[in-house]
């Protein structure tokens, strides 16, 4: 009910809106229409200048206000390049946009039709013009792309051989990750083998490289600072996304396919906390990609520490395989309920 | 139903009396034969009321598809209060005034489809191409006027599934308008994964059929049935934005199609076109070998494109109401025709650019950098063109004029950001955040249904015979382009801190989580602008019935030949012969006897120049 005489006082209130409207339109034909006229343009004309004038101002504003949200501190080599080339196209575009912005909403003031402006110059091509504001942009983007693809393969090279590898695999609705532990080689894994209760990946244990490789449930991931890390990434079953706000890097997570990422953690989660003056500061993977009711709760995080701090976690992680003791069993389809799912969730918002 | 009146003879002989005389006698009965209520309102084959039927069906999703937004924007700004009204609207969905994650994916869904295919692209393109084209180019009617019915039908049919999809026990579709596989694929993966998306694709489905229909009749109406002297080249960038608009439509929904028809097989027939290795539901599945990659090439193959289908509209009426309303022709006619060319043509070759953070080859990645970027030329060229057709104007204003500056202005500002996208160096890390939604809403969004604001207002008189009242359009004006900037600027910076698109709730961030006082201040905005949207639909069909009647045939002194019709014109649009065309759409120039404009139907001058 209550809901109805809202709906009836909106519309009484447009009711009374539009007679207002038509009544001083009327009016208008009373006092002469182009008086009128004129003077509608005169106030539409200012409004738009006084439109562009506050809009500037609240760009401004703006620029305050989310100065210390916007970028966070990149924490890698490649974040950095990120930054500066942001800024570059930022800027190239920035004056673009004040330019013709400015030109549009001055044009629309200026040369509104009054009584002393009664007709216009009818002026209707230029080649020449043309062919200038054909090349600028041309030229423009042909340097942002070079900056582009400059960084792009940069980012996209194969990471060193040195590198750190690690697999990070998506499921409905966290992250699992898995180091390669003494052998520094992952072993294969089979989504058949998979099973909730004491094989989480699929590790197929007929191969040896499996035994000592050790899995994370709770989505957190160890880093050592300043050494190359290679991602592999995959997914169980939805299309996921591994978003690294501060590395300034992002990829999907597929099933069936893998993928990877590789970058060089330069700053440690210790040093962040100082430099960002948050004690609670900590490195997130965000899933980037819309992979059910839980999305947005699929969070996983990134401990970046030293060598010394980082080999003394390790040595305290039991392997999966020690953990979990697997008696060959037999992955018999639907033997485990996923009813554990959103308990999975909340451990990893735990986190 | 009888179209006797209606004889597509050819005869197109010159009818002076048409072109100078704009003071039109009181309408006389403007239907020769009388037509039953079902053909002449319901199964209309007359292109006038088809655009009609188009234009109030899209009004309804608009609102539909706008509350939406309203509800999840509650959640969004306010996750913590309880809102008692959502309960009464949406029932279980939002059991104690508090939306579940799920329906608030679903809501997500629904949102983006409603507006980009019903909305936009049907709404926008099935409205004017069906009124403009036929009138500006001087036809009786389309091509094939049943196909022309058939395609606003299966468009009714379409909606009639899709809001039957609302209603179904595990919700409409929630994964996203993309709608991915495998999570679209899988009943196990969500709940909107059921009943909710079969309809959903069902839907859509019926929904490209329309969208054929449509466009093969747009694209054999504009080729074949111009009158006398209406040489291609004499066409109103009107029709041909709505020309190129079907060409997009008819070579890329087909390939949408096809995903979609792969996509019900893998969901029902046990084929593995995008499935592979996955478990789920406890259990492994026994798809191997699809890739759930090809799914998105196929949607984006249309989807890019798609994004056109929504701004060639705009762009079109947009630069005819920019040159009316400056009392100016339009500045570079025929750069704006090569410059639609050249973004029809690369808007078929960028589709990847949707897809940089999937895995794919960065050299292909490359590649659709580089032809990502080459589109800005042509948009740039389109926006400084219209800025010299306002220049030394002598611009008049009224509420279509309005939006069409605002339409440049915010094609402007989304365009920009695109530049940040569309580089796959920069899109690495701003991909599916805040700032995807920010560029798209705005370039797209906003600026595409700008476009179709001031087409309504512009030739609401010829569908109707009133004007809609400009007050309420100033204000409608006015709050709506300062609450869209002030919903979506805001968004960039939530996008470039890295915030994600899609979560229902950033509490538990410790990277996002201060952008929720932001979130509140939009979601209060967005609000008010739709309330503002409620004005707008109140004016339109207030109007209908009570708006100031048209006293005159041309009102805003344009040159096309829509304005030369009856105020009511009849089915077959002249009662006499159809117009001949003489000069191009943009003679705005001295005509000798103190006016500024010379309709196209007035034969050349002695001595005076062509336009080339």
């Amino acid at each position: 009910m209550a809901g109805f005489i809202i709906f009836l006082l909106v519309l009484l209130v447009f009711v009374i809106i539009y007679q207002i409207g038509k009544s001083s339109e009327l009016a208008s034909i009373i006092r002469g229409e182009e008086y009128v006229k004129l003077k509608t343009n005169r106030t539409i004309a200012s409004l738009f200048v006084v439109f562009f004038i506050l809009g500037i101002y609240g760009i401004w504003k703006c620029n305050e206000y989310f100065k210390g949200m916007m970028l966070p501190v990149a924490a890698c080599k490649t974040g950095e390049r990120y930054d500066s080339m942001f800024m570059v196209t930022l800027a190239v575009t920035g004056v673009v946009f004040f330019a013709t912005q400015a030109v549009l909403f001055w044009f629309a003031f200026k040369y509104q039709s009054s009584e002393k402006r009664k007709s216009s110059y009818f002026f209707s091509h230029s080649n020449s013009l043309e062919v200038i504001w054909t090349t600028i942009p041309a030229i423009a983007m042909t340097i942002l792309v070079a900056i582009g693809l400059r960084n792009w393969f940069e980012v996209t090279a194969p990471a060193p051989a040195n590198a750190m590898v690690v697999e990070i695999v998506g499921k409905q609705f966290n992250w699992l990750v898995r180091y390669p532990g003494k052998d520094n080689e992952l072993g294969v894994r089979d989504f058949r083998k998979i099973n909730d209760a004491n094989n989480v990946l699929g590790l197929d244990w007929s191969d040896p490289h499996n035994a000592d490789d050790i899995i994370s449930a709770t989505g957190e991931m160890h880093l050592v600072v300043n050494r190359p890390v290679k991602l592999l990434i995959g997914s169980r079953d939805v299309i996921h996304d591994v978003g690294l706000p501060h590395f300034r890097l992002k990829m999907d997570a597929v099933p069936g396919i893998s993928s990877t990422l590789s970058f060089t953690p330069t700053i440690t989660t210790a040093e962040m906390k100082t430099k960002t003056g948050n004690p609670d500061f900590v490195y997130e993977i965000a899933c980037d990609q819309l992979c059910g009711s839980g999305h947005y709760s699929m969070r996983g995080t990134i401990i970046v520490e030293t060598q010394e701090e980082y080999d003394a976690w390790m040595a305290k992680q039991p392997t999966y395989y020690s953990n979990n003791k697997p008696t060959e069993v037999k992955p018999v389809a639907g033997n485990t309920t996923e009813k554990a799912e959103p308990k999975a969730t909340e451990k990893a918002m735990i986190n | 139903m009888n179209n006797a009146a209606i004889t597509l003879d050819g005869s197109h002989l010159s009818h002076p009396a048409i072109s100078n005389d704009h003071h039109a006698e009181e309408h006389h009965a403007h239907e020769h034969h009388e037509q039953h209520f079902v053909w002449k309102y319901i199964f209309s084959q007359d292109h006038k009321m088809i655009s009609k039927q188009f234009i109030i069906t899209g009004i309804i999703w608009a609102i539909i598809g706008a509350l939406f937004s309203v509800f999840f924007r509650l959640q969004l700004g306010f996750p913590d209060t309880s809102f008692p009204i959502m309960e009464k609207m949406l029932g279980e969905w939002a059991k104690g005034g508090k939306l579940t994650p799920e329906f608030y994916y679903a809501l997500v869904t629904m949102h983006g489809t409603i507006l980009v295919f019903f909305v936009l692209t049907a709404g926008l393109s099935g409205t004017f191409a069906n009124l403009l084209i036929p009138l500006q180019i001087g036809a009786r009617d389309m091509a094939s006027p049943f196909m022309n019915m058939l395609s606003y039908w299966f468009f009714f049919l379409s909606s009639v599934f899709m809001l039957v999809s609302l209603f179904v026990e595990t919700g409409p579709a929630s994964g996203g308008w993309t709608t991915y596989p495998p999570l679209s694929a899988l009943k196990e993966a969500s709940k909107g994964a059921g009943l909710g998306m079969d309809l959903w694709l069902i839907s859509m489905a019926l929904f490209v059929v329309s969208s054929l229909l449509g466009g093969l009749n747009y694209i054999s109406t504009v080729l074949n049935m111009r009158t006398k002297g209406m040489t291609m080249t004499r066409m109103p960038l009107t029709v041909w934005a709505l020309l190129f608009t079907a060409v997009l439509g008819v070579l890329s929904f087909p390939v949408l199609f096809s995903g979609f028809v792969l996509l019900i097989f893998d969901r029902n027939f046990g084929t593995s076109f995008y499935l592979s290795e996955i478990f789920i539901g406890g259990k492994a599945l026994s798809h191997i070998g699809g890739s759930a990659i090809l799914y998105q090439h196929l949607f984006w193959f249309l989807g890019h494109p798609e994004v056109y289908i929504i701004m060639l509209p705009g762009m079109g009426m947009a630069s005819e109401i920019l040159s009316i309303n400056s009392r100016k022709p339009i500045f570079g006619y025929f750069a704006m025709i090569i410059s639609l060319v050249g973004i029809t043509f690369l808007a078929f070759v960028v589709w990847a650019h949707h897809m940089f953070v999937t895995g794919m080859s960065p050299f292909l990645g490359s590649v659709f950098v580089l032809l990502t970027l080459c589109i800005a030329v042509p948009s740039a060229v389109k926006v400084f063109n219209w800025l010299t057709t306002l220049w030394r104007g002598n611009i008049r204003y009224n509420v279509q004029m309005c939006f069409a500056i605002g339409f440049v202005s915010l094609f402007i500002s989304g365009g920009l950001t695109g530049i940040f996208l569309g580089n796959s160096a920069l899109d690495i890390h701003l991909h599916d955040t805040y700032f995807v939604i920010a560029h798209f809403h705005i370039v797209m969004g906003v600026s595409g249904i700008f476009g179709m604001f001031a087409g309504i207002y512009h030739w609401f008189p010829k569908m109707f015979g009133r004007f809609l009242n400009s007050t309420l359009g100033y204000i409608h004006f006015f709050v709506t382009i300062i609450g869209a900037y002030l919903i979506f600027w805001p968004m960039h910076y939530e996008g470039i801190a890295g915030m994600p698109r899609r979560y229902y709730d950033i509490s538990s961030w410790q990277s996002f989580k201060q952008f929720q006082p932001i979130n509140g201040f939009i979601s209060i905005v967005s609000i008010i602008v739709f309330a503002v949207q409620l004005l707008f639909v109140f004016n339109f069909f207030f109007s209908i019935f009570r708006g100031r009647k048209m006293t005159t045939k041309n009102p805003w002194g344009a040159t096309s030949l829509e304005w030369t019709t009856d105020i009511h014109p009849i089915h077959g649009n002249w009662e006499g012969d159809i117009p001949e065309v003489h000069r191009w759409p943009y003679d705005y120039k001295d005509d000798g006897n103190g006016g500024d404009f010379i309709p196209q139907t007035v034969p050349l001058r002695p001595g005076e120049e062509n336009h080339k």
